[in-house]
């Protein structure tokens, strides 16, 4: 695991210098007396929890945010960066969680948008943008057509397409936050041969993860910061894994997955032979009361397809689905609501809560059937079921009628989970629960995860993340191309296993 | 100091001040306008607006627009007062439920195609929008049909008094209760809100966002269709150009009232003073002399001031800077 720095030699001068960098908004101090050094030819970890500060520390490096105080010295000279052009002038660029590019434009217009190579009239030099954007693409190995629209291509292709513009601008220091994210396993090891072709092309990168495993395949150094301070920073094979986890939390993680022992009962829910004309064919499953089942699997694998499916946002074209004995048909969410299945989407900030909406109303939202009498809203109803899960969840707020967007991230996800569990499921659904969350709220989930299942309730969890599935899961079912690939019970399971599983490659290993 | 700052960021109690503030000034230089018979007018004039602007909420809170509502008022109004020419027996609760009727219809068609077809709702009710003006020539032949054409019954109903309040007022106030009670006590308005404020969280809340929006339009297509019969009778005359361009006022007392273009955030009580607003001031520029054309920009700048205000709402919303802003569906 541990990589050699392969070209290090102990002399390399820091590219980019800040030191004593502040920021403080209204209300939050976000970045205090903070310090980051970037080498040429290699890559440096940055690693902290949600909120440490670390998107702070990039908009000010590209040029969004103006520091309070502090100093940025690019090649031991101080700069300012007033505007994200300076920034960009000065070789700065980032390529961002979700990548902001535009669909309905082509790849070389894409790459070249706001610089575009301009022919003595001042008009775009059409012939030398897509000759400039095809060689740039060459240049790091992408097949991509210059003239595709960014609309027809994969989430791997768009992020090839991020960094060739990155390359485009002559960039020397290059910012990746989380840009394996929304990767497949095959794509993170193209992400990989890329950064290591720019390490060799002597550009300084800053790699932002919560991944630690790709942080020690890839990065040289490190830097840690905690609460908008920087509490540890240095090179990464002076340190462990343990080292890094109790700097970033500020604590012993001991029991990164706490488990609890439930108890194991009848069969809930069974799904037999269901298919989509698309997404999946034949998958069938029993879950049992008190289950966590692990559905594992690369992205694209149509795990989240045939969850959806299973909560009746999309139909099946074959299948039957049995819950409690009885046999079932979902044609709408509602159906599913009704029935006892709920699913909790990947992305709750952008599919779980109505922002604009009050607390109460998220909350009470799939049970107003319940809370309602002919028709008719029964407000007390509500606010009782609202206060009810705000308590079981510790939910935070001045008050129950405030707009969950007011809420910070952790409380917003509360509000979403509360909602659902208001509904008394038999069978709930998590889709990539922990996804892009930090390590401290990681084991929150799991703990909660956990209680569920103590409880009765059935889980179904939808994960890439092969510790989540073996630390959490009592059964896990692996698809591959919309099929299964294989079921496992926790007992004895490895990554490898799954892996192969998952790849349909005999030799693959993690 | 605090409960000063509280009250001043509600939108409905800005707008109150906003009306209270242009009460003022007019009555500086006309007092005559303040009477309660004068104001009694200005809500008896400002109900039909009201009531629309009630209807093109429900849709606007759905993330969606219902252009064709003035165009619906003409086609309604036309057929109902040809009807009333042509069967001059015909009792006049018929024709209402004949207006009622149609204006359904004609939502309904822009439900449809909106939820179906999945056009986008601007370009469904630009297309039935002028559909509806063109069909209401097509019935008339470009004719007028004029007061001396409609029955008294026809003419007088919105007209009579009850307890001192005509017809119409009367119609305005149960169009807010009733606007105010499916807004906040139904599912159905929790709905609408839940539609527009994120399209997606919806449907996996088990709401059927379609139907939601359907519904939004048949409302605010049955509204318009009322409003039909109500408008000709009012004013006594009918011809294809009836409320040309009133989907627009009915939008800007929504905007002005702090209903979201973007959906999802409004109150019953934020469109009625917003429409009241307007109500006051095309009320009040012709007392006061000012020119129909300033009339028109005075109330273009308004707008503009109301969708500033509802931006920077909309911004101290969004103070947690340090989380991800999340694109809008």
């Amino acid at each position: 695991m541990n990589a050699m720095p392969s070209t290090d030699t102990p002399t390399t001068e820091p590219i980019l210098k800040m030191t004593g960098i502040s920021k403080t908004f209204p209300g939050v101090k976000a970045l205090s007396d903070v310090a980051l050094e970037l080498r040429p030819g290699h890559v440096t970890a940055l690693i902290g929890e949600n909120g440490a500060g670390k998107s702070t520390l990039v908009k000010i490096l590209t040029g969004i945010y103006q520091p309070d105080g502090g100093s940025i010295a690019i090649d031991g000279k101080e700069v300012a960066l007033p505007t994200a052009e300076a920034a960009q002038e000065l070789g700065i660029t980032a390529i961002h969680q979700e990548t902001v590019l535009f669909d309905e434009l082509t790849v070389a217009e894409n790459i070249y948008l706001g610089h575009q190579p301009r022919n003595r009239y001042g008009l775009i030099d059409w012939a030398a943008m897509h000759a400039r954007a095809a060689a740039i693409l060459h240049g790091i190995d992408a097949p991509i057509s210059t003239r595709t629209r960014l609309k027809d291509l994969s989430i791997a292709q768009r992020h090839l397409v991020a960094i060739a513009r990155a390359l485009s601008i002559d960039a020397r220091i290059v910012i990746m936050d989380e840009p394996t994210a929304a990767l497949s396993y095959k794509e993170v090891e193209e992400l990989f041969g890329i950064i290591d072709r720019l390490k060799k092309a002597g550009k300084a990168i800053l790699f932002i993860s919560h991944k630690f495993e790709e942080v020690w395949q890839i990065c040289e150094y490190f830097a840690v910061f905690r609460d908008g301070r920087q509490v540890g920073a240095g090179r990464l094979d002076e340190v462990s894994h343990n080292d890094l986890v109790k700097l970033m939390v500020g604590r012993d993680v001991t029991q990164a997955f706490p488990k609890l022992p439930a108890e194991i009962g009848d069969v809930v829910l069974k799904v037999d032979g269901y298919c989509h004309p698309t997404e999946f064919d034949q998958v069938s499953l029993e879950l049992r009361r008190g289950e966590i089942l692990g559905l594992y699997g690369l992205v694209g694998a149509g795990r989240s397809e045939f969850c959806q499916a299973l909560f009746g946002v999309t139909h099946p074209s074959a299948g039957t689905v049995t819950l409690s004995g009885k046999s079932i048909a979902v044609r709408s969410p509602s159906d599913a609501i009704d029935a006892g299945i709920v699913y909790v989407p990947e992305e709750r900030g952008r599919h779980g809560a109505i922002t604009a909406m009050s607390i109460v109303s998220n909350i009470s939202l799939p049970s107003l059937k319940v809370t309602s009498r002919r028709n008719f809203l029964r407000m007390a109803e509500e606010f009782e079921l609202a206060r009810e899960y705000a308590e079981r969840l510790d939910l935070r707020a001045a008050s129950l009628s405030q707009p969950v967007g007011t809420l910070s991230g952790g409380n917003q996800q509360k509000v979403v989970i509360g909602k659902w569990l208001a509904t008394l499921p038999k069978v709930i659904i998590l889709d990539e629960p922990t996804k892009g969350i930090d390590i401290g709220s990681k084991a929150a989930v799991h703990a909660f995860m956990s209680q569920l299942a103590v409880e009765g309730l059935a889980v179904i969890m939808v994960s890439s993340e092969i510790p989540e599935i073996l630390g959490m899961s009592d059964r896990v079912i692996v698809m591959r191309e919309g099929r299964m690939a294989g079921v496992f019970e926790r007992e004895g399971l490895t990554p490898e296993a799954l892996v192969r599983a998952a790849t349909g490659n005999k030799e693959a290993a993690a | 100091m605090t409960i000063v700052r509280s009250l001043l960021a509600r939108r409905e109690a800005l707008l109150v001040l906003a009306c209270l503030l242009l009460l003022a000034a007019i009555t500086a230089r006309f007092p005559a306008f303040s009477t309660p018979k004068n104001l009694a007018g200005v809500f008896n004039d400002t109900s039909i607006l009201i009531m629309m602007a009630l209807g093109q909420s429900a849709v606007i809170l759905t993330k969606s627009i219902d252009l064709s509502v003035a165009a619906n008022v003409a086609l309604t109004g036309m057929t109902v007062a040809m009807l009333n020419h042509l069967v001059p027996g015909l009792p006049v609760f018929v024709l209402i439920l004949v207006a009622i009727g149609m204006g359904m219809l004609l939502g309904a068609i822009n439900g449809f195609l909106v939820w179906w077809l999945d056009i986008p709702a601007i370009v469904v009710t630009l297309g039935t929008m002028t559909i509806f003006r063109g069909l209401a020539f097509v019935e008339s032949g470009g004719a007028w049909v004029n007061a001396h054409e409609m029955s008294p019954a026809f003419l007088e109903l919105p007209r009579t008094l009850i307890l001192g309040l005509p017809v119409l007022s009367w119609t305005g106030l149960l169009a807010i209760v009733l606007a105010t009670l499916l807004f906040t006590r139904t599912g159905l308005g929790r709905a609408f809100y839940a539609t527009g404020g994120n399209a997606v969280a919806a449907v996996y809340a088990g709401i059927d966002i379609g139907k939601t929006r359907f519904l939004a339009f048949v409302l605010s297509g049955t509204v318009a269709g009322l409003c039909g019969y109500l408008w000709v009778s009012r004013y006594a005359v009918a011809y294809v150009d009836v409320a040309s361009g009133f989907e627009l006022d009915t939008i800007a007392a929504c905007v002005i009232g702090g209903v979201s273009t973007i959906g999802g955030v409004g109150t019953v009580g934020g469109v009625v003073l917003g429409a009241l607003f307007l109500g006051i001031i095309k009320n009040a520029l012709p007392v006061i002399g000012i020119s129909p054309f300033w009339q028109m920009a005075i109330s273009g700048a308004i707008i503009i001031t109301a969708v500033v205000i509802n931006a920077r709402g909309e911004r101290v919303k969004g103070r947690v800077i340090l989380r991800r802003k999340e694109l809008p569906l």
